[in-house]
């Protein structure tokens, strides 16, 4: 890299981009120095995606202008962008999970001999030589089916590494890592700075990005709303710039009004999964499970729900044993799941809001043979105030929703079914910082209102904010359990890495 | 979003454009054939397209449920069968006219069962319906063959093929059973719990089962209703030819899956509705019925059907396209 006064590896200005309706970008500035990490912040819709499909190539600007060290560029599809030296690491893995993970990093470049064989050779050296690069202990060769997903993610990033990238975008990297591979992905990130690469990192967790950015840019609803030196700026400053207002973080101290024990679990296993684990929890709390990525507890939470059968254990709802052989019978009891990934498990994306809140009790809704509109609509008018859902109208298909809209559908589904204990997993995954507290305030209420949550939560902040107990459970099994006045940040830690405390109650 | 009251026709027609179609091949039809714009030909149109039209009503079902049904072309033939040969059985010998009855419940019920059997096996299974339609569409139009030893049956009870020609003041028979299955499938798709389950289940299976929905047994039943209809059309083709032959219903599957896919339903599920069906149907009908009229020779029909099948496909894409916009290839 030369180092004449710096110009940036890339400038935005002035960028405009509409879609039928929406002004999803409207005039935004912004520019990546080589050898920075410059974060891209903003609500879901406030435009970060769209700036980085233009970024890539995948989307024209109406206007405005993309330079690259000064000259300005045109860029119209990914590969001409890649070729211009900016790539974009996508949230979601784009990989072909059949292939390898050398065929993958050179997916559509394979390197050729005559008769356009491919020369598998120099592909796997170089895949390899990359690899290493990023510290990775797997090589080229291994299917990516067989990776984990932070591997996949390293193939993801190697991918990027087969140009001389001036500019990687990173999009929500760390949203399926584990703490451990953070830290792996920082280093990376790190390294590809000090070799003079800009770096645009977009994320929603505001310690990543006081860890790892030199500036921050904030959007809001598609307008540009100023740049900040990290150093000189604190979370509350970028905050209030991305929603517009402060957020109320406090935990509300209130001692919750305990009712009697709703669901109780005695040494319920699933091995390998999870084994011996034992908890309680009664009307009026909240239970937090902590851990990490693997530690059991979606799979616990899919075996109350019906979705898996225990091997061992008994399952107690009011005190008394109960089977819970399918979602059906589990909704009976007045269980219910909001699951891990609300696109591909809680929601129907082309169904209408309404549609999706009355899904489970639709047989029901109906005067004669027919579903009763009339029904359905006072449902649906109940728990969009209740959880003040904001959609243009009943009509408009969830997919189109903002996260924590269509996390609400998901939660108003499932309290319309009336049920006594509600399972939140990851409640706020891919929802961002605004909507996130009202989401937490949310499951607060719930159970001011006497129903039993179960949070289940890979984020410490989340589960210390919302829990009145928590679970810290590591392999499968229950490490500890803490209650809200008890816990400590170290702890909770030590608990969930199998460190057996020594005190432990 | 638009109000439901407020009846956009631009709109309507860019979401459903098969039936712009449907207008444009109907418009030049009755410009360039004498003999198309006629009140007895429109009679002749929909009892043309009954058969294609009461299997793709159920098509359209499974489809949105994210499965497919191969085998009706077969299930048609077996039911038509029947239908003809049990009539004809020593043990309703001398029950007159009313020896169709059994025979035709007969081969109803057969619909059904293969249809229930269809849907059981992807249930149980979880193989791809495609893959267990198929294997379906093999078998059953074996049995065919071992039923009738590859000869037609004729029927022998002339009440059975006069029953076609039959009318209700100015609609054929045929076509009044059409149009009323055509009503309570629309029904059960819009209306009932059912239809909004079949959308669910395809739009999203994980989701479903998530919400207690009992995704298999539903899928069954979707699978009993194409079988009942498949069996329904073989019967009602039948009592047109007063005879069934073996090789009745064959390529049935892939105009019926045509039709619905110009209907717009697509076919990964979760989309589609039985207005779109029905604009398809009628679409491959005047079709075929107009060419016919001006005397172009068949296998053309295939060539402006396959060029229409991709090109209304390519108008849906362009018209209702996300504001993602897609993948570019």
């Amino acid at each position: 890299m030369t180092d004449t006064p710096q110009q940036p590896a890339l400038r935005l200005q002035g960028i405009v981009k509409t879609f039928p309706g929406v002004r999803a970008l409207d005039g935004v500035d912004f520019e990546v120095m080589p050898g920075e990490v410059h974060a891209l912040l903003g609500e879901n819709g406030a435009g970060k995606s769209t700036l980085m499909k233009v970024l890539a190539g995948m989307y024209q600007p109406d206007e405005g202008q993309i330079m690259i060290a000064e000259r300005p560029v045109r860029m119209t599809t990914p590969i001409e962008a890649k070729a211009q030296g900016v790539v974009l690491i996508h949230q979601e893995l784009s990989l072909v999970p059949e292939m390898s993970a050398a065929e993958n990093i050179y997916l559509g470049e394979l390197p050729l001999k005559s008769l356009g064989r491919v020369d598998w050779t120099t592909l796997f050296d170089r895949s390899n030589a990359i690899l290493k690069r990023l510290n990775c202990k797997f090589r080229g060769e291994v299917t990516v089916a067989n990776l984990s997903i932070a591997n996949q993610q390293m193939v993801e990033i190697a991918r990027a590494l087969t140009v001389d990238a001036r500019v990687v975008v990173f999009d929500e990297p760390t949203a399926s890592l584990t703490d451990s591979e953070k830290v792996v992905l920082f280093d990376i990130i790190n390294d590809l700075k000090a070799r003079g690469v800009g770096i645009v990192y977009i994320s929603h967790r505001m310690d990543e990005i006081f860890t790892l950015s030199d500036r921050i840019t904030v959007l809001r609803d598609g307008a540009y709303r100023g740049t900040l030196t990290t150093a000189d700026t604190n979370e509350d400053e970028v905050t209030r710039l991305m929603i517009g207002r402060s957020l109320d973080l406090s935990r509300d101290v209130n001692p919750p009004k305990l009712g009697d024990t709703v669901l109780e679990v005695r040494g319920l296993s699933c091995a390998p999964l999870f084994e011996n684990v034992s908890f309680a929890v009664r009307a009026g709390e909240v239970l937090g499970f902590y851990g990490l990525v693997g530690a059991g507890r979606t799979e616990i939470a899919e075996t109350l729900f019906g979705l898996r059968s225990p091997d061992s254990g008994e399952i107690l709802v009011d005190g008394a044993p109960v089977q819970i052989s399918s979602p059906q019978s589990a909704i009976s009891l007045g269980i219910s799941l909001v699951p891990e990934n609300r696109k591909e498990q809680g929601l129907v994306l082309q169904m209408s809001c309404r549609d999706n809140i009355t899904l489970p009790q639709v047989q029901d809704l109906t005067s004669g043979p027919f579903v009763s509109s009339g029904a359905e609509m006072e449902i649906y008018e109940q728990y969009r105030e209740k959880l003040e859902i904001k959609s243009p109208s009943w009509r408009q298909t969830v997919g189109v929703l903002s996260g924590g809209n269509q996390q609400k559908i998901v939660i108003g589904k499932w309290l319309s079914m009336k049920p006594r204990v509600l399972i939140v997993d990851e409640p706020t995954r891919g929802i961002d910082v605004g909507s996130k507290s009202e989401i937490h305030n949310l499951l607060r209420e719930l159970a001011a209102q006497g129903y039993a949550v179960i949070v289940i939560s890979s984020e410490m902040p989340e589960v210390l904010r919302v829990s009145d107990r928590i679970v810290a459970m590591y392999h499968g099994r229950i490490m500890r359990e803490f209650s809200a006045d008890d816990v400590t940040e170290d702890s909770l830690v030590q608990a969930i890495s199998g460190i057996r405390a020594e005190n432990a109650a | 979003m638009s109000n439901p009251t407020d009846f956009n026709p631009v709109r309507w027609l860019m979401r459903n454009p098969i039936w712009g179609f449907v207008l444009i091949v109907f418009i030049f039809f009755s410009l360039v054939s004498d003999h198309f714009f006629d009140y007895r030909n429109f009679q002749n149109i929909l009892v043309q397209t009954s058969t294609i039209g009461l299997i793709a009503l159920g098509m359209t079902l499974v489809m949105i449920n994210g499965n497919i049904d191969l085998s009706v072309g077969a299930i048609l033939a077996l039911a038509a069968a029947f239908a003809v040969d049990v009539q004809s059985w020593a043990m309703f010998a001398t029950w007159g006219n009313w020896q169709i009855l059994p025979a035709v419940c007969l081969a109803l019920l057969v619909g059904i069962v293969l249809g229930a059997l269809n849907g059981f096996i992807v249930w149980k299974t979880g193989v791809d319906a495609f893959i267990v339609t198929l294997g379906a569409m093999l078998g059953i139009r074996g049995l065919v063959f071992v039923y009738t030893g590859e000869q037609s049956f004729y029927a022998m009870n002339f009440a059975y093929s006069d029953f076609s020609a039959l009318s209700v003041g100015p609609l054929p028979v045929l076509a009044i059973i059409f149009l009323l299955c055509t009503l309570a499938v629309h029904w059960v798709l819009s209306r009932t719990a059912h239809g909004r389950n079949t959308y669910a289940v395809g739009g999203n299976r994980e989701a479903a089962v998530n919400a207690g929905i009992r995704v298999g047994p539903h899928m069954m039943v979707n699978f009993m209703i194409i079988g009942f209809l498949a069996a329904l059309s073989g019967v009602l083709l039948s009592t047109q030819m007063g005879a069934a032959t073996p090789n009745l219903g064959r390529d049935y599957e892939l105009w019926v899956i045509t039709a619905v896919v110009l209907g717009g339903t697509k076919l990964t599920g979760g989309k589609g509705d039985i207005i779109g069906t029905f604009g398809g149907v009628l679409a491959i009908g005047i079709l075929r019925n107009g060419m016919n009229l001006m005397q172009v020779p068949a296998f053309y029909v295939y060539v402006i059907l396959g060029s229409i099948l991709i090109a209304v496909l390519f108008l849906d894409k362009r018209f209702n396209r996300t504001a993602d916009g897609g993948l570019r290839l």
